[in-house]
């Protein structure tokens, strides 16, 4: 056995790659390995396309839901500049002490995120307020020296001297370019610099690309400075160069927004009383990041505007990783993108994951050519040309009737107690991703919390469903939501009926005996016919879905937008199952690696190599199905010993096993239990 | 009298409740053209008119004099350009990069030998303390400048430290000491009246700001903190005689009208909780009562992933339990440990009390595994959670040897704060945990317990199946789990038992 040296454990950071799709022959990596150039191309051409839709959709969906915030933080700035210039005046003004203008912006935890609001956010005080806005991460300022040199850098967009030793190195190049423009990091040389910026004429700015808006601006804009994430900040760089920022407080129009991952009260910890009674703070919080995600599914995945679908476990893998792990909805994005081109790579018959008659096309040249990749797919093995065309179409259809179907159930359902069929919609939209939901037991005992519900929680939810039915397209589910919508109406009527029923029943109260006999009967009958009606009622989203899940050729659909996640296995697909079992049996079914590790657990600290060798030997004869004490004479077979050997290096390699020089025909264990 | 003291009068009436320090400083500074002493050192609490007084003393008299702020000086080439730029008004070019004391002094002698002084020049340190972390050679330096220049300068040192702590271990030359001592509640009162609002009498002010001292003086005794405060308030007690519904006469009437509302700026809009615009807006708002307004600190809730709230709740564990205790807490055979001699004596006050103690990456995972209720595997993103809780800074990394194979962290939040993050779910029994039995159970009310009496879910070894009641306050934690069909419970807790079924 020859073995290896120890390997250490190492961690490598790899950057990711900008934009794949970018790269000049993207289409060629697209392309490369399958048979098919055309139809690599022109799944290439999908995915590019569904991307940059999706991505457009997210990006609308993003602006919309920071749009709140960001248009209250925008109104702060504003008026705080505003009131920076008419204040000196009154006497109230003159009393209170100058503070520095603070808001402090809660985002949640998940930081990768924080990028995109935080950009948009530049962008929109740039094009609307004010040329002067400097962003400042924790991990370019350690100390107050960088601090202040990167404000005033990314004020001023020149570079600034801090007279140290690293300045050394640019001094040469900054001497011959522009000796001028050497200037002290101070903030009193930005009150100067911002003097003259504003003194010159209000149109303009340092920056020149923003020349169109530029006369929008405030006759003296406000300077902004955004420390990304207050938390990293060092309290004593923080509250020196707030300190300092307050001398100057009357000279220059200082806004700073504090971008916060926990919780405000974290100012508090880390700014002493003396410095946060310089600050005038206000709380800005966004939407918390779990309504986001709702929202992106929602408008991705809830919608047939988009024919790439998750498969029910990637979903789950993918929500579960944002719900466990990191909060981040820039990954969940990111995993997106990657199934899609995963899909789009892999995936032959992804050119028909487009919009229908694009689709319908695909197909019929799919049908033209040989067929030979419609035959590698089994489902579609034994069907005759033009069935694809029409099995097509209704899967089309069946995605516009599903989504709806299931916003009606949910709606339904999310106010049943306990929330049998998920409290989230996403939860609902993977049950029925994976299995039939109308057979599983929770849709029958959400069914039975339907029937139990009162009669104004269910008319309301009705008239919800009504709304959700009324905007869609299709035929079959207006036809519904006309249906319900006569049942809402009939049950109001019920209900005035049975008011009147009984306003009736206490007027012939007094008129005699007989006649209330008839009426209590009349009473019975119109709750009979009430409770007759709640039965149709409850029906009726059974209906829609089992209309629309039973059209619904599902082998296809499910062919068609699984992403396959999942890295092929090596081993032949039974060999997982074989691993699986934990009984103490060794599974000869099992790769030779599997075998050894087993046998090596029943071994103490030092394993005999022979002994090990004639154990597995056993194992594998009788794998082949011969008789294990057929073994002549304690001999094996080379074959096996080398494949024992090579078992052994690689248990080796992967650190169980490790020569020991104690006894030379004897490896050492460095795995514990099991024996 | 001596000459410098005819400007006194004047300088009392400019800085009120100063007679005595101005005098000093008068006198100290002496006649403009003689040489006065080499470093002046003054202190006092903040706010308490060290700068001002020395700045109006100096602007006054028309005295040569650069005021430099140490905090605003991130390098010594600022501060040393700074002072040659006002002293002498040249140009800096001739100051070499990254200058040194002696490069500083050569300069000035070299631009003193231009332009001899006539009057004495004054170098005023602001926030000298900082000083010390410069440049060793720094404060000894500028303490006997005036004899290393050979020039009439006098450098004076301001700061909210007494000298003893500034003094090196390798002696310097002492300077004069001046004390700032506090204003009194008189002074304050004095001081204040001072700026009355236009559009009312002078009188009614001076009440105001009587009424005000006598709320705040308790806890601050900052003028600046005062005066806003004082400002932002004076509408709210003027709003009755706007109404005409009280005249200045109606002392009473008023106080009544302010002292509540005085009282609720305490609480707020002085510790920041509200900005002070916002408490304005309140302000005006009041009368429609719109809603009551949050502070700061009333946002406490954190919202994290369900991983990393189980990984700083064992964070937490780790922390304020003995690494002893783990065995007995997170295993199913721990063995019986006899109650009388399970915690050692200094373990007995509580760790609470003590701060968070470190502990080793491994007892996290430890304790994480045993407490999160699914099997985890130990995947990179359960480590990026940690370094994460590093960066928001609910966890702290100790130490700095051996960072890669067992790092050190502490636990950097409070119990209140676990409480609430356990609370979000069902994790509170993660919490169960802790050495701190009585304290921690009696004092929170966890899932279940039941809000009137004494019975508290208690599940004895995490992988119980079951949550027993027991009785805290009769019996205590039990050594043994109670039969699950027979509940240990004292007779005012029966009831309970069936509430809690």
């Amino acid at each position: 056995v020859t073995l290896t040296v120890w390997l250490f454990q190492g961690c490598f950071v790899f950057k990711p790659t900008a934009k794949k799709k970018r790269i000049s022959g993207a289409e060629d990596f697209f392309v490369d390995g399958s048979e098919d150039v055309e139809n690599g191309k022109l799944r290439f051409r999908l995915c590019q396309s569904t991307w940059d839709e999706m991505k457009e959709e997210i990006e609308q969906v993003q602006e919309d839901l920071n749009k709140k915030m960001l248009d209250g933080l925008l109104e702060f700035v504003k008026k705080s500049a505003a009131s920076f210039w008419c204040r000196d005046d009154d006497w109230m003004s003159r009393m209170r002490a100058s503070e520095i203008p603070t808001a402090a912006l809660v985002l949640g935890v998940n930081m990768p995120d924080h990028t995109i609001t935080f950009e948009s956010m530049t962008e929109l005080l740039h094009d609307s307020l004010t040329p002067f806005v400097a962003s400042v991460q924790a991990k370019e300022c350690t100390a107050m020296k960088q601090l202040m040199q990167k404000v005033l850098q990314r004020l001023m967009g020149t570079n600034v001297m801090v007279d140290e030793d690293e300045a050394e190195a640019d001094l040469g190049f900054h001497t011959r370019d522009c000796p001028q423009k050497r200037v002290n990091c101070s903030l009193s040389a930005l009150c100067d610099w911002y003097q003259s910026a504003t003194k010159k004429s209000p149109v303009k700015s340092p920056r020149k690309r923003l020349s169109s808006s530029q006369s929008e601006f405030l006759q003296s804009p406000p300077v902004v400075v955004i420390f990304r994430d207050l938390e990293a900040f060092s309290p004593q760089v923080l509250q020196d160069f707030i300190l300092v920022c307050s001398q100057y407080v009357h000279q220059l129009p200082l806004v700073f927004i504090f971008g916060i991952a926990t919780s405000p009260s974290t100012i508090q910890r880390m700014l002493p009383h003396s410095v946060s009674s310089l600050l005038c703070i206000e709380l800005f919080q966004s939407l918390s990041c779990t309504q986001h995600l709702a929202t992106i599914i929602d408008k991705l995945f809830l919608t047939s505007k988009f024919h790439f679908k998750f498969s029910a476990k990637v979903l789950q893998v993918l929500v579960g990783i944002f719900l466990y792990h990191d909060f981040s909805v820039c990954n969940f994005i990111k995993g997106l993108q990657l199934s899609l081109l995963e899909h789009f790579h892999s995936q032959p018959l992804s050119v028909l994951c487009c919009h229908k008659q694009e689709a319908l096309v695909h197909a019929q040249q799919l049908n033209d050519r040989d067929g030979c990749v419609m035959k590698s797919q089994t489902s579609l093995l034994h069907h005759p040309q033009g069935v694809c065309q029409k099995l097509l179409k209704s899967l089309h259809k069946y995605h516009k009737n599903f989504y709806p179907a299931l916003r009606c159930l949910h709606v339904l359902t999310s106010i049943l107690p306990k929330y049998p069929l998920g409290k989230q919609i996403r939860e609902l939209y993977v049950l029925c991703l994976e299995k039939k939901v109308w057979e599983t037991q929770e849709y029958d005992s959400a069914m039975q919390l339907i029937r139990m519900l009162a009669k104004d929680e269910l008319v309301t939810c009705l008239q919800k469903c009504v709304e959700i039915l009324t905007f869609c397209k299709s035929k079959k589910l207006k036809k519904v939501g006309q249906q319900l919508q006569d049942i809402t109406a009939t049950c109001e009527k019920l209900d005035s009926n049975l008011v009147d029923g009984e306003e009736g029943d206490r007027e012939n109260d007094s008129s005699g005996k007989g006649l209330q006999k008839t009426d209590l009967f009349h009473l019975q009958k119109t709750l009979l016919e009430m409770k007759e009606c709640r039965r149709t009622r409850r029906k009726t989203p059974y209906e829609i879905l089992r209309n629309c899940g039973i059209t619904a050729p599902l082998g296809l659909y499910d062919g068609i937008s699984t992403p396959r996640l999942e890295p092929p296995s090596r081993q032949p697909s039974n060999s997982q199952n074989t691993l699986k079992n934990d009984s103490g049996i060794i599974s000869s079914a099992a790769p030779d690696i599997c075998i050894i590790y087993k046998l090596h657990l029943e071994c103490g600290r030092l394993i005999n190599l022979y002994d090990w060798l004639e154990a597995y030997a056993t194992v594998a004869t009788a794998a082949e199905g011969k008789d294990p004490s057929a073994i002549e004479g304690g001999k094996v077979d080379e074959l096996k010993h080398a494949r024992f050997i090579r078992a052994v290096s690689e248990l080796e390699f992967l650190g169980f096993v490790k020569s020991t020089k104690q006894k030379t025909d004897h490896v050492a264990r460095l795995t514990w239990g099991g024996c | 009298m001596p000459d410098q003291l005819e400007h006194l009068p004047r300088l009392t009436h400019l800085l009120p409740c100063r007679e005595a320090q101005i005098k000093t400083l008068l006198l100290l500074l002496g006649e403009p053209e003689h040489y006065s002493y080499p470093s002046i050192f003054i202190y006092g609490h903040r706010a308490s008119g060290k700068s001002h007084v020395t700045l109006t003393l100096l602007k006054e008299l028309k005295m040569p004099h650069v005021v430099v702020n140490c905090v605003e000086c991130v390098s010594l080439g600022l501060l040393f350009e700074h002072v040659l730029l006002s002293l002498f008004g040249s140009s800096h070019t001739s100051l070499p990069r990254g200058p040194s004391l002696s490069d500083f002094v050569r300069l000035y002698r070299q631009l003193c030998s231009e332009d001899p002084a006539k009057q004495t020049r004054y170098i005023v340190l602001d926030h000298a303390e900082l000083l010390r972390d410069m440049s060793a050679n720094l404060l000894p330096g500028f303490l006997r400048l005036q004899e290393l220049v050979e020039d009439n300068v006098t450098v004076i040192f301001l700061s909210e430290i007494v000298w003893d702590k500034f003094r090196p271990n390798t002696g310097c030359f002492e300077p004069l000491l001046l004390h700032f001592p506090d204003y009194s509640k008189v002074e304050l009162q004095q001081i204040l009246a001072q700026d009355s609002c236009p559009s009312y009498s002078p009188e009614l002010y001076s009440s105001y700001i009587s009424i005000l001292l006598g709320v705040f003086y308790s806890v601050c005794r900052d003028l600046r903190e005062l005066r806003h405060l004082a400002a932002l308030n004076f509408p709210k007690f003027c709003e009755p005689l706007e109404k005409g519904e009280a005249k200045e006469s109606d002392a009473h009437k008023l106080w009544r009208n302010i002292e509540p509302h005085l009282k609720k700026a305490m609480q707020t809009v002085y510790l920041r909780e509200v900005s002070s615009v916002q408490w304005e807006e309140q302000q005006q708002k009041e009368e429609k009562e719109v809603g009551e307004l949050r502070g700061l600190s009333a946002y406490t809730h954190v919202e994290l992933p369900y991983y990393s709230k189980f990984l700083l709740i064992a964070a937490y564990l780790a922390s304020y339990n003995p690494a002893r205790t783990d065995r007995r807490f997170f295993l199913k055979n721990h063995g019986r440990i006899k109650k009388t001699n399970f915690l050692k004596k200094h373990e007995k006050t509580s760790n609470h009390l003590l701060g968070p103690k470190p502990f080793p990456l491994d007892r996290l995972l430890a304790i994480f595994y045993s407490v999160v209720d699914s099997r985890v595997a130990p995947t990179a993103s359960i480590f990026s959670q940690i370094s994460s809780l590093v960066t928001l800074q609910l966890l702290t990394q100790v130490g700095h040897d051996d960072q890669l194979d067992s790092p050190k962290y502490k636990c950097a939040v409070s119990l209140g704060f676990v409480r609430a993050i356990a609370s979000d779910d069902l994790h509170q029994h993660a919490l169960r945990w802790t050495a701190d039995h009585r304290t921690l159970h009696l004092r929170h009310h966890p899932v279940g317990s039941h809000p009137t009496s004494c019975c508290l879910w208690v599940r004895c070894g995490p992988r119980a199946a079951v949550w027993e009641p027991v009785c805290v306050q009769r019996r205590g934690i039990p050594r043994q789990p109670p039969a699950l069909d027979q509940p240990q419970l004292c007779v005012d807790c029966a009831p309970a038992w069936h509430w809690l079924r």
